[in-house]
């Protein structure tokens, strides 16, 4: 059989980093980076004697990734320890949850190929990350000398296991992406991949089509990017299925991907996996969540971009316009905000996609530190609608908008930018032009239209592109006649 | 009487009157350590430069004619197992015995703020497990009553130190008994206040949900006085109950009629010295005679509580006792060829015996496929042994028992024999597992060895244990009996 003759199921582990300002049991800051081991305190790196006490922010967010992710909410949840030796735990064990997980039984709508399918989510729990090992060999055993850094000890995480409800890279990719960017959008983790923020466990397993039994899965630990997660699926589908179509078993088991490589290496077998010995954590007390808690965050939680996106539409975006706007939430926020003053949405969709976009993106910018706020823009747009200025002239004040600060009128102002509009002053500018041209007066009269377009592009030329174009025709016509 | 055998309450009120200064009473205390210490051995680090250098700052504030508080001034000691800021805190294991602690615990902060002197700290079992003070890596602790008995333990050090008047008092921890059989053994006063009520920061943990630290004391009213000082909410630790914290002094008064006292038979049944029992008799018809309405009552899981201890402690001393791998701190194998045998060799070396033991005790009864035959069905049984302290409190204001089976028995005597070392906590560890108050007071004599009372009560009802204790307390003289440490060491 070849590959194309296997059906992959799939499930995923995703641990994201919370957002919090501090650490999950202590107030060391989360910064990432930051000298060794400077980040950390008697209780994050495991003195004797010190005790957890829990970030109440860390249920928020947790709470509020919940509802995002349909989720019941528990009202009665509790931590427990998982046991196993590392030098990058510094108790020897992990706080985390086992049993009563704070959320449970949600679900999120992926889009491939046009269909939509519901993914089911298991849960989510939070728990405390481990610290950073550095070998000054390949491995730690290996190592003459390993070094240890505790800074990111006791940061909080979401573990979000999803049900083995995939069938195919593209849907794991894009339930890997709708769910950074539901994430994201709930402001419950920065999600920054490169630094880290958010990691990803695969579950994988093959079956020939059409069979409804589940195969042996492996699982591959601490993927980093969506194009290891594609790269490592793709190697460990076609590795099965050559297992498989040889007659022999696959076998549950533990492993690791290689990047460099471009393969997996198995890490441990089913028989050898750790015995972690979960027991309930006695050093702090069941957490009770109360139906007004959760209200509380719910009211906090943003459109999330599924409904965000209809919306859009709802005002006559295109499906692509609308697409481009929410993929970015501080974007789409801003489309909102100035969308509150300027009405058109249409219109403000092409100049937040268009030359806002363009500008922020040349300067490498991003749009929460763009100086041109949104209600900037929608003055901009509004002296258009009026005709205070051309749509030609808008361009390059909003290029001035962006490197001065200043609004769009105060910079109309000052460079003498305003469509000239009053007739009196037209009717002389335009007698002017009639006089130093009589040829042309004289081609439109025979009947060459092609003339007025010159003496219109005259009369422009004079006023610095600032005369009312509509006025402009209007005017003239009424002269040549 | 000498100055260094008066209660904390006594010599308050000499700092006050200034019949002695600070500085002169601690020099008191480190004349009488260095006259009887090499006999008892309480101490595993004496810090007397901290405490005169403390003393004195006491003594400018007395100068200034400040008002100093009740324990101002006063000489003590930390069971060594409370962390104190660049003091070595040792647990009594070779794994920490150069271990020094950047921060201090909550009760060690409490009690300088309160302006105590702590004169050092105290030899124990090793991390507190065992119930004689000989499982310390360093040297057993002597009872001062006789020097050839243990002092019980595991606050061996603690007892030991207030009974042999080295300190006015100490603080100890009881996870199964450790303050009270203790003090039974050597003939002082110590309180197991209810789960909760005093904070557990920086205490290192044995078993989580059982420790709690409590007052070692000469008299009644100096654990009120003590317990005033450290009980109360803490936000470090989560377990510690928000609640509201009487002044327990208001306790003490000598009066109990009408109080009702039930007396669990079940306490009473085997491995039960006849001595102890006679003991306890006679204090029950003391109470009696005071007022109170004693009546048997029976707590039917009672018999089940040592099983379901020596699972739920060691299964939390497993996971607590991990972080000594010699990664960070305390003692690290030398010559390791990776890190396996790095954590391997380090806690081979670090641990004593006893520990080791409830460590692969624990590791066992947490492990897959024996967690809910062990370690659940404790939890399960734990239920119901404090069901029957509800059921049985509803009822009764206090409960009664001999605090330990037997008087302190013999240094050596039951080191090979584990399970008759935990016997000794029979009378003390239900109580730990339902999360509720128990005081020990000095009742009589066997043999010339201290008997306890036992009094335990409903949650927080501290203040009631110390009204029955304070009553017993002053219609009896056992509490004036002193040892005489006259002889030589005998080991
Ligand atoms: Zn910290």
């Amino acid at each position: 059989m070849s590959v194309n003759d296997y059906e992959m199921v799939c499930g995923v582990e995703v641990h994201a980093e919370l957002a919090t300002k501090t650490k999950i049991f202590c107030s060391c800051t989360t910064e990432f980076g930051g000298e060794q081991n400077t980040h950390v305190c008697p209780v994050c790196s495991g003195l004797p004697g010190v005790l957890p006490v829990l970030n109440r922010e860390v249920v928020n967010l947790a709470i509020k990734a919940g509802l995002a992710l349909n989720c019941e909410i528990a009202d009665y949840s509790k931590f427990d320890r998982k046991n196993y030796y590392y030098p990058d735990l510094p108790k020897n064990y992990q706080t985390s949850q086992f049993d009563l997980p704070i959320c449970k039984a949600g679900w999120l709508e992926i889009m491939v190929d046009e269909e939509k399918k519901r993914i089911g989510i298991t849960r989510a729990h939070m728990e405390e990350d481990a610290g950073k090992l550095v070998h000054s060999g390949e491995t730690i055993t290996s190592s003459m000398e390993s070094f240890v850094d505790y800074n990111r000890t006791g940061v909080p995480l979401l573990e979000i296991v999803s049900e083995p409800d995939m069938r195919s890279i593209p849907e794991v990719i894009a339930y890997l992406e709708q769910l950074v960017e539901i994430l994201e959008y709930t402001e419950v983790s920065d999600c920054k991949l490169e630094q880290g923020s958010v990691r990803f466990d695969v579950n994988v397993s093959i079956r020939p089509k059409g069979s409804s039994e589940f195969g042996i899965r492996s699982e591959i630990k601490n993927l980093n990017s969506y194009s290891s997660v594609r790269r490592c699926l793709e190697y460990e589908i076609e590795r099965q299925a050559k297992i498989l179509d040889e007659g022999e078993r696959v076998i549950q088991e533990t492993r690791t991907w290689d990047e460099g490589k471009g393969i997996t290496l198995s890490l441990r077998s089913k028989e050898e996996a750790h015995d972690y010995r979960y027991f309930p954590e006695p050093d702090l007390v069941p957490l009770v969540i109360d139906r007004e808690w959760v209200e509380r965050i719910s009211q906090t939680l943003p459109e999330l971009p599924v409904a965000r996106r209809a919306r859009f539409q709802s005002l006559g975006l295109s499906e692509y316009d609308a697409k481009v706007l929410t993929d970015s939430k501080d974007l789409a926020d801003f489309f909102d905000q100035a969308l509150i003053e300027y009405k058109d949405a249409k219109v403000l969709a092409n100049w937040v996609m268009g030359d806002f976009s363009r500008i922020l993106n040349a300067q490498q910018c991003a749009v929460g530190d763009s100086p041109i706020t949104p209600l900037q823009l929608a003055e901009l747009l509004k002296l258009i609608e009026k005709g205070t200025i051309s749509g030609k002239i808008a361009k390059s004040v909003i290029e001035d908008m962006y490197t001065t600060g200043k609004d769009a009128g105060t910079i109309i102002k000052e460079k003498g930018l305003a469509q000239i509009s009053d007739e009196g002053a037209l009717s002389g500018i335009i007698d002017g032009v009639l006089a130093a041209n009589p040829q042309s007066v004289e081609d439109y009269r025979a009947g060459k239209e092609r003339a007025l377009g010159f003496l219109v592009g005259q009369i422009m030329k004079a006023t610095k592109g600032q005369a009312n174009p509509g006025k402009v025709n209007q005017l003239l016509k009424g002269k040549l006649s | 009487m000498d100055i260094t055998a008066r209660s904390a309450a006594e010599l308050h009120t000499m700092l006050e009157s200034k019949a002695i200064s600070a500085t002169e009473l601690v020099r008191e205390f480190i004349d009488r350590i260095n006259k009887v210490e090499g006999n008892v051995k309480a101490f595993v680090t004496l810090t007397e430069e901290s405490a005169l250098e403390q003393a004195a700052k006491q003594d400018e504030k007395i100068a200034r004619g400040e008002k100093i508080g009740p324990l101002a001034g006063i000489p003590m000691a930390f069971k060594d197992n409370m962390c104190l800021t660049g003091i070595r805190t040792t647990c009594s294991s070779k794994m920490l015995e150069n271990f020094i602690p950047p921060y201090d615990a909550t009760v060690v902060e409490r009690l300088l703020d309160a302006g105590a002197i702590s004169l050092g700290k105290l030899n124990m079992d090793e991390f507190a497990m065992g119930s004689s003070t000989e499982n310390s890596a360093f040297f057993p602790t002597h009872n001062p009553w006789d020097l050839s008995c243990v002092t019980g333990g595991s606050s061996g050090g603690s007892v030991a130190s207030v009974a042999a008047d080295e300190v006015a008092y100490s603080l100890g921890s009881d996870t199964g008994g450790s303050i009270r059989q203790p003090a039974a053994f050597c003939g002082v006063v110590g309180m197991k206040p209810t789960y909760g009520a005093v904070s557990r920061y920086g205490l290192i943990a044995f078993a989580s949900s059982l420790d709690q630290i409590g007052p070692v004391t000469k008299t009644v009213r100096d654990n009120a006085l003590v317990l005033n000082a450290i009980a109360g909410h803490d936000t470090k630790d989560s377990t510690s109950v928000p609640f509201e914290k009487p002044d327990y002094t208001e306790f003490l008064v000598n009066d109990i009629k009408g109080l009702k006292i039930g007396i669990p038979w079940e306490y009473f049944g085997e491995g039960i010295d006849q001595g102890v029992a006679r003991v306890i008799q006679e204090a029950i018809e003391t109470l009696k005679g005071l007022g109170a309405e004693v009546t048997e009552c029976s707590m039917p899981h009672t018999e089940y509580a040592m099983p379901t201890y020596y699972l739920i402690a060691p299964a939390e001393c497993s996971s607590n006792l991990a972080r000594f791998d010699g990664v960070r701190y305390g003692h690290r194998s030398q010559n390791n060829e990776d890190i396996i045998s790095m954590f391997r060799k380090t806690r081979a070396e670090g641990f004593g015996s006893e520990v080791k033991r409830r460590i692969m005790l624990g590791t066992y009864a947490l492990s897959s496929g024996y967690y809910d035959a062990y370690y659940l069905k404790a939890q399960k049984v734990r239920t119901l042994i404090k069901q029957d302290f509800d059921n049985a409190l509803e009822k009764f204001d206090v409960l009664l028992s001999p605090t330990a089976p037997t008087p302190a028995f013999k240094l050596g005597e039951k080191l090979t024999d584990p399970l008759s070392m935990y016997m000794s906590d029979i009378c003390t560890s239900p109580l730990n597992l339902a999360g509720l108050p128990g005081i020990s007071v000095p009742a009589g004599f066997v043999n010339g060895l201290p008997v306890g009372l036992q009094l335990m009560g409903k949650a927080f009802s501290e203040g009631m244990l110390y009204r029955v204790a304070y009553t017993f307390e002053q219609n009896t003289d056992f509490h004036k009996v002193k040892p005489e440490l006259t002889a030589e060491v005998v080991l």
